[in-house]
């Protein structure tokens, strides 16, 4: 988009609301949302993608070194990847601010 | 990779149809089925969504989530939108105004857009052939309009329009059959599907797609909001689901029967229903009554599986 969405008005709109940006939800942030964040464990991880596969925001991604790590800007928290691996390399902590 | 199946969720394709910034609640089984599904469909693909949460999350203007073509419909026309889109590119291909490709049409709806709603537009175009993929997101209720009881929605469960008290236990009828629906209109293939088993999903979602002629696909979606369970137990309440025979998975191809996954022995249904609030009122009774109809019903179904017929 252009503009920041407070921005917006009506005369941007495309005719018949049609948004010509392909997945520019990727630019709004659902990270504050959140009131747990997860933290991995490198040295219990064993590489398998579970949190990866699991996670509704698809918000977990690989580096390079092949470790998981999860987009904060995206996170909302929900805990499912820490649920889910097996290995218990992650753990869900209160975000204090 | 010296264990295959463990690694196997690294080898799935990392481009995401579906982008991240969705605003679906905490732990939503649905985002989760819908990102697994646009994975497997890949980029050749015309996606239809009846109203329901996954367009309102997917698509707050001027936002949208979706990385292919996606369009908007009411609850009632999802199939019949699919079914023009359908239509329309096959003739546009034979008077060659478009390159002939191979185009998935799918149509996506909840489980109010599909076994209340949208049935007689669903059951039309299953009857005309057309070559699409029909996928339900079942989550038991209208959730995005907060959680009133829909045809899908379990014995027992309590909803805001079924609530439990002194008089009630809730929603007095059973679970609506929407896959033996589907199935009933001889459709090459119906199957059952649910985000705990993401391998199963997307190859299901994939078979569906290839399948010419109509395809259906319902998804067990958990909703933490609506049944009243914390956001980390989504994936474990799905695959209790499974375990307790309450949504077994299975395919239908042509009329033959096979489950994907057969347990020697299931779960009681109390595993399934103590992690979820909207069951906490139920007595051991209404229980016991639950746990033999779900027996009752995998036996069915694991009889239809072992003739191999419908």
């Amino acid at each position: 988009m252009t503009k920041p969405e407070g921005e917006l008005t009506w005369r941007d709109l495309e005719i018949g609301s049609i948004v010509t940006e392909a997945g520019n939800a990727s630019q709004y942030q659902t990270g504050d949302w959140r009131s747990e964040r997860p933290i991995f464990d490198n040295n219990k991880c064993i590489k398998c993608g579970l949190c990866y596969i699991f996670c509704p925001e698809g918000c977990i991604g690989q580096n390079a070194e092949g470790y998981f790590d999860a987009d904060l800007f995206y996170c909302k928290g929900c805990g499912i990847c820490a649920r889910e691996c097996w290995p218990k390399a992650i753990s869900m902590v209160p975000e204090e601010e | 990779m010296e264990n295959y199946s463990v690694y196997v969720p690294r080898l799935v394709t990392k481009r995401e149809n579906f982008a991240p910034g969705h605003r679906a609640c905490i732990g939503c089984g649905e985002a989760l089925a819908v990102r697994l599904a646009c994975k497997a469909l890949g980029q050749k693909t015309i996606i239809v969504t009846a109203t329901g949460c996954i367009e309102i999350i997917s698509s707050q203007l001027p936002y949208t989530s979706w990385r292919v073509p996606w369009i908007h419909t009411l609850f009632e026309n999802t199939a019949a939108v699919a079914s023009g889109i359908e239509s329309g590119l096959k003739i546009l291909m034979k008077k060659g105004r478009i390159a002939q490709q191979e185009i998935t049409v799918v149509a996506m709806a909840g489980d109010g857009g599909t076994s209340d709603i949208g049935i007689q537009a669903l059951s039309g175009a299953l009857e005309r052939g057309h070559n699409f993929l029909y996928l339900c997101f079942d989550n038991e209720a209208y959730m995005n309009t907060g959680i009133q009881r829909s045809s899908a929605t379990p014995f027992g469960a309590s909803t805001t329009t079924s609530p439990a008290g002194k008089v009630s236990i809730g929603q007095v009828t059973w679970k609506k059959n929407m896959p033996a629906i589907a199935a009933a209109h001889n459709i090459p293939y119906v199957a059952t599907a649910c985000p705990s088993y993401p391998i199963d999903l997307m190859a299901k979602v994939e078979k569906g797609a290839a399948t010419p002629g109509p395809a259906y696909v319902h998804i067990l979606s958990v909703c933490p909001t609506g049944w009243r369970c914390a956001t980390d137990l989504t994936i474990r309440i799905g695959r209790l689901a499974v375990e307790t025979g309450i949504f077994p998975l299975y395919e239908v191809e042509n009329g033959k029967y096979r489950l994907n996954f057969d347990f020697p022995k299931l779960r009681p249904v109390t595993d399934y229903m103590k992690l979820q609030g909207r069951f906490r009122h139920l007595s051991e009774d209404v229980i016991n009554k639950i746990q033999q109809r779900v027996s009752a019903e995998y036996a069915e179904l694991k009889e239809k599986a072992s003739e191999g017929k419908g």
